[in-house]
């Protein structure tokens, strides 16, 4: 097992703390490190794509569970696949698709472990029909503060808790998780644009139940009778009868390419507000007004930052901070205002993202409630950004919605236990399974998880 | 814990009677911060200025801390980490002696240097030890332009700020990679905010002349330029402004942050007249 001094961020790259990061290659490793973790606590990480300081553990121990990434058994019938805590979704792919099975839910990007993933307890655009991954999850190992390992079922409370609970609760071992059925790697692709805000809900509303993924990208920095212009996309795999003769060759071939690594420094003048705006308002007239049956590869349509590595970069030297929020429905007019509120202010954001989210998921400090969710990306350089975020908590707080932990960085702890109601659940079975508190993040000692 | 734009939790005074120490703790206050010590000398002040901070909403204690009994840090301070992480350390203590007393009285200029540097260097070690051990926290250390380039009319105040400062960018060297940061803040003169009282202007820096000066033409401008009142040159400072500046600089990690920013180039051009030259200069 290696150890080394290392210092930390998430994928925003801000807010960096120093810890001692080990690397287990076996469950015995991982307990024993769990067991010496010392009074700072120890934390699991992944791949580093949580946006915030989720794992990162100042003065304390980090254990990177990449090394155990093992897929141990998969049945092919059944689709039910049993692995190791530290392996990537991408890894999955490539095993899975050959066999004709795809994984239940893929956030935009396939660089994030299977723990980390039961963790953050991710969504992706199929949110509103599958929900979110820990649904998927039949039954996890998890590696208590006595060092001792637990199978836990789906269904009981600890499970709950676990399930988006920052890998506070303890370090997930593996997982048995039930696949999707898919006979091709090909999506079938429906594009259309949406002239503002009120037309894209009507959209979303009105057709979402006919799509297995869906998700708009809004454009920002539009404003005026323009604000919340966007463009819809939506998806199906496509079976593999429906395909054109030269992709029924290889229908389940995965083989995305990388682009050349993002440039460690980024010229600030490419970060602004000019740039954004000219790339939105390509990206929006670049967008056909109404296409259906664009065939896309898988990698395409879920994962397209994917292809630059290290694209974080691209927020420049202070980084970025990830803003999502869910509001229910009936509580568009709080969304609305949001909306305007970003666009008069002009925020150099690009990627926002919106969704209609469907049912939620039992997890204690899961995310997805049903309504609608906005995310997006700010430079953390932006001056007066930490005051304008606080505001928007507190509309998002006061239209009883919630913003997303695994991507935060920056909430005002105040307004946690209005946001997620089943916190004091979550503190009393830490403390009842962990009273020394040997699990602990950056995350939970800023918000005093 | 510090959040992405550098806002701190929970923040450690040294020198809990300072100005700008205190604009400082409203500002982080009325961002993220809920815990704040203030270290000093027992004074009637130091309880005033922690009333006055628990008003704005934060949980705030004194701690009995001399600057002078650099013996004590070690327990002392190591008793505030104790009961919890601290985000940010304000090393704010310092005095402006009196130069010309001072170079009558040996011992006076003295104890200026045993306060703003000797006591700096003890406390500045513990503090920066526990925030390695803590694996994260800033270390900001309230230097002066005074230390930048040492002038004849407070060269005792000035040399214990150059002593200060160099020690503070060696430890930010030295902490770079743990995880605990050091920013070193220079400020220009700070002369109270215009709702203070009257009188006693604190002299953290007193550099007021600007750019290359070159031949007497330039020397008898300068002259002017200092003799103009106070309020009117660009190169003095408030304790709110200098509060401001170490917010910025915390959400930037700065490592440096001058105040105003202007005094960056001043300095950079001062730095380097001539001693026959700058010896002349009436600053």
């Amino acid at each position: 097992m290696s150890v080394d001094t290392v210092s930390l961020t998430g994928w925003g790259r801000t807010a960096p703390t120093a810890a001692l990061r080990f690397r287990p290659r076996s469950y015995e490793e991982a307990a024993a490190t769990v067991r010496g973790c010392g009074p700072r606590g120890s934390i699991a990480r992944g791949l580093g794509r949580a946006h915030g300081d989720a794992a990162q553990n100042a003065g304390g121990s980090v254990l990177d569970m990449t090394a155990l990434n093992r897929v141990r058994t998969i049945d092919a019938g059944t689709g039910t696949v049993v692995c190791d805590a530290g392996v990537s979704l991408h890894r999955l792919m490539e095993v899975l698709l050959p066999l004709g099975w795809f994984v239940p839910v893929t956030p935009t990007t396939r660089y994030v472990t299977v723990g980390g993933a039961i963790g953050a307890d991710i969504h992706g655009h199929n949110q509103h029909v599958s929900g979110s991954f820990s649904r998927h999850v039949q039954e996890l190992e998890l590696l208590t503060a006595g060092g001792e390992i637990r199978t836990v079922r789906s269904g009981t409370s600890l499970f709950d808790a676990t399930a988006g609970g920052l890998g506070l609760t303890g370090v997930i071992l593996s997982a048995t998780l039930r696949c999707h059925r898919v006979t091709s790697s090909w999506m079938s692709v429906d594009t259309e644009r949406a002239v503002d805000l009120d037309d894209l809900l009507e959209r979303l509303c009105a057709g979402d139940h006919r799509y297995r993924y869906s998700a708009a990208w809004i454009d920002l920095r539009a404003r005026g009778r323009a604000t919340g212009r966007s463009v819809l996309t939506r998806g199906e795999h496509v079976p593999r009868y429906a395909l054109p003769a030269r992709a029924r060759r290889t229908p389940l071939a995965f083989r995305p390419g990388p682009l050349p690594t993002a440039p460690a420094l980024v010229p600030e003048a490419l970060l602004g507000g000019t740039p954004a705006a000219l790339f939105n308002e390509v990206r929006y007239r670049g967008a056909p007004r109404y296409r259906i049956g664009e065939l896309q590869r898988l990698a395409a349509f879920f994962h397209p930052l994917d292809g630059l590595p290290q694209w974080s970069r691209a927020h420049g030297r202070a980084g970025s901070v990830r803003y999502q929020f869910v509001v229910g429905h009936g509580r568009e007019e709080a969304l609305r205002r949001i909306v305007h509120r970003l666009s008069r202010r002009r925020c150099p954001s690009s990627n926002a993202v919106l969704k209609r989210f469907g049912t939620g998921d039992p997890g204690w400090l899961s995310f997805p409630v049903p309504g609608w969710t906005l995310a997006l990306d700010l430079p953390a350089a932006l001056p007066g950004l930490a005051r304008f975020l606080d505001s928007l908590d507190e509309e998002v707080a006061a239209a009883g919605g919630r913003v997303c932990l695994a991507k935060d960085s920056r909430l005002r702890p105040e307004l946690l236990a209005a946001m997620y109601p089943r916190l004091a659940d979550f503190r009393s079975l830490r403390a009842e399974l962990d009273p020394d508190g040997a699990f602990r993040s950056d995350l939970s000692r800023r918000l005093s998880l | 814990m510090k959040d992405a734009f550098g806002a701190p939790q929970s923040l450690l005074v040294l020198g809990g009677t300072s100005e700008i120490a205190l604009a400082t703790a409203r500002r982080l206050i009325a961002l993220r911060t809920r815990t704040v010590r203030l270290a000093g000398r027992p004074s009637p002040a130091l309880d005033a200025a922690a009333a006055e901070l628990r008003a704005r909403g934060a949980d705030v204690r004194t701690v009995d801390f001399d600057a002078l009994d650099s013996a004590s840090h070690e327990t002392t301070l190591g008793k505030v980490f104790a009961e919890g992480d601290i985000d940010m350390v304000l090393l704010a203590f310092g005095i402006a002696g009196d130069q010309g007393r001072d170079e009558e009285e040996p011992l006076a200029a003295v104890r200026v240097a045993q306060t703003n540097y000797t006591g700096a260097v003890s406390a500045g070690l513990v503090c920066a030890g526990a925030l390695q051990a803590q694996g994260h926290g800033s270390l900001v250390v309230l230097s002066s332009v005074a230390g930048e380039r040492v002038r004849r009319a407070d060269f005792i105040y000035g040399s214990s700020k150059a002593g200060l400062d160099a020690f503070a960018q060696g430890l930010g060297d030295a902490l770079h990679g743990t995880g605990a940061h050091v920013m070193v803040v220079r400020p220009g003169v700070v002369r109270p905010e215009p709702r203070a009282e009257a009188g006693a202007v604190r002299v953290a820096g007193a550099t007021q002349a600007a750019g290359v000066v070159q031949g007497a033409g330039a020397v008898r401008a300068a002259a002017r330029f200092v003799s103009a009142p106070l309020e009117a040159s660009p190169l003095t400072t408030t304790p709110d402004a200098v509060a401001e500046a170490i917010v910025t600089g915390l959400r930037r990690r700065s490592e440096t942050v001058w105040v105003p920013g202007s005094l960056r180039a001043v300095m950079s051009a001062l730095r380097h007249v001539p001693r026959p030259l700058f010896r002349r200069l009436p600053i």
